[in-house]
């Protein structure tokens, strides 16, 4: 695992490993792009579906819960705000495991997302909120490893969850 | 131009046990012409048949998968095209039923009516295989191919609307509805382990 204070590609991966992810749908970040996402694409596990936007991937988690295939969409702020009615309706009324992993751009490191300057920041919170979505934000080592429970735990109770990066992510 | 009603019965004399993602007037339709646990209504949002057929597509690979797309639909999210072309699944058949408006919503004209060529955009996009069918006999002698050849298949059917199917929304959304296909997914699930 990685440091404290270190958010590393590699510690996601092992994670979503550990939490039985084969599949994931992703659109370029540039929060998660180095440390993440380009590792992401040369891991012979776990298969990544490269989208052209964000709401396709709703569905085609939706699509490969229904076959049992667990999967996470990778993605930027901007394009969960992109995707809140299929969000609203796939993953929220029809109660679906729909789980995000989404890079915070603008956010500064040393606050939490809801003191953020940036305002596409600082809504995303109070938006899961409101959706009736769990969240939890990354910083830490400790905080990954709490990762794969969450994954389970929306699985189990087929219910959307929200992971966001407190941080640039490292490989 | 096709009567959809027709159209949808020669695809449902040849579903065998596909996985069907209607959409819309189509499933409105479609629901009452072939009946099955293994339809799945539930896309949530305008647009979304053609990627739930993908997650399906690639999660069931050795089983097909046939998407009844709508053509304003398609056009809500037409980048699906480039991300099913890229993904590459053998087993998805996409249907785009085209009645050139946005029947479910008063049927205004979709932008393009008449001009723009879905079949075009989808061989652009990458689609293995790519039909349009204008006429019932040659649907009908081709279908046997376009549900058989290996894909991502493509196919434009231009149609008129020859029935008025009610428009159920509380069917379509109904938590009933999902827990029928999870049943009816089961069997070819165990097939698949």
């Amino acid at each position: 695992m990685a440091s404290n204070g270190v958010l590393r590609g590699s510690d996601i991966i092992a994670a979503l490993k550990k939490a039985g992810v084969s599949h994931v749908a992703a659109l370029p970040d540039i929060t998660t792009s180095h440390g993440l996402l380009w590792p992401l694409s040369r891991d012979k596990e776990l298969k990544l579906i490269r989208l052209c936007k964000e709401d396709e991937g709703i569905s085609i988690c939706a699509g490969l819960a229904h076959t049992e295939k667990r999967a996470v969409l990778l993605m930027q702020m901007t394009g969960f705000l992109d995707s809140v009615n299929s969000i609203r309706a796939i993953a929220c009324e029809y109660n679906q495991p729909i789980c995000m992993m989404i890079g915070l751009l603008g956010k500064e490191p040393d606050k939490k997302p809801t003191e953020s300057k940036a305002f596409g920041v600082r809504i995303i919170e109070p938006i899961c909120d409101v959706m009736g979505i769990e969240h939890m934000c990354l910083n830490s080592e400790d905080d990954v490893e709490r990762v794969p429970d969450a994954i389970a735990h929306a699985y189990a109770t087929s219910r959307p969850l929200a992971v966001l990066f407190g941080k640039v992510l490292e490989p | 131009m096709m009567p959809r009603t027709e159209c949808f019965k020669k695809i449902a004399e040849l579903r065998g046990d596909a996985v069907v993602v209607p959409t819309y007037s189509s499933m409105f339709s479609w629901r009452t012409i072939s009946p099955s646990p293994l339809n799945y209504i539930s896309v949530g949002a305008m647009g979304q048949a053609s990627s739930h057929g993908l997650g399906f597509a690639l999660g069931l690979p050795n089983h097909k998968v046939i998407v009844l797309d709508g053509d304003g639909s398609l056009l809500m999210n037409l980048s699906s095209l480039v991300t099913i072309a890229n993904a590459a699944p053998k087993n998805l058949v996409h249907f785009v039923v085209e009645n050139g408006c946005y029947e479910a919503n008063g049927s205004h004209p979709i932008p393009g009516q008449d001009k723009v060529s879905f079949a075009g955009l989808a061989r652009a996009a990458g689609y293995a295989q790519v039909f349009e069918f204008d006429g019932l006999n040659r649907f009908a002698a081709e279908l046997p191919h376009v549900l058989t050849v290996a894909g991502p298949v493509f196919a434009t059917l231009k149609v008129i609307a020859d029935d008025e199917p009610k428009q159920d929304y509380g069917y379509m959304h109904s938590p009933e509805r999902r827990r029928e296909f999870k049943e009816g997914l089961r069997p070819i699930l165990a097939r698949q382990r």
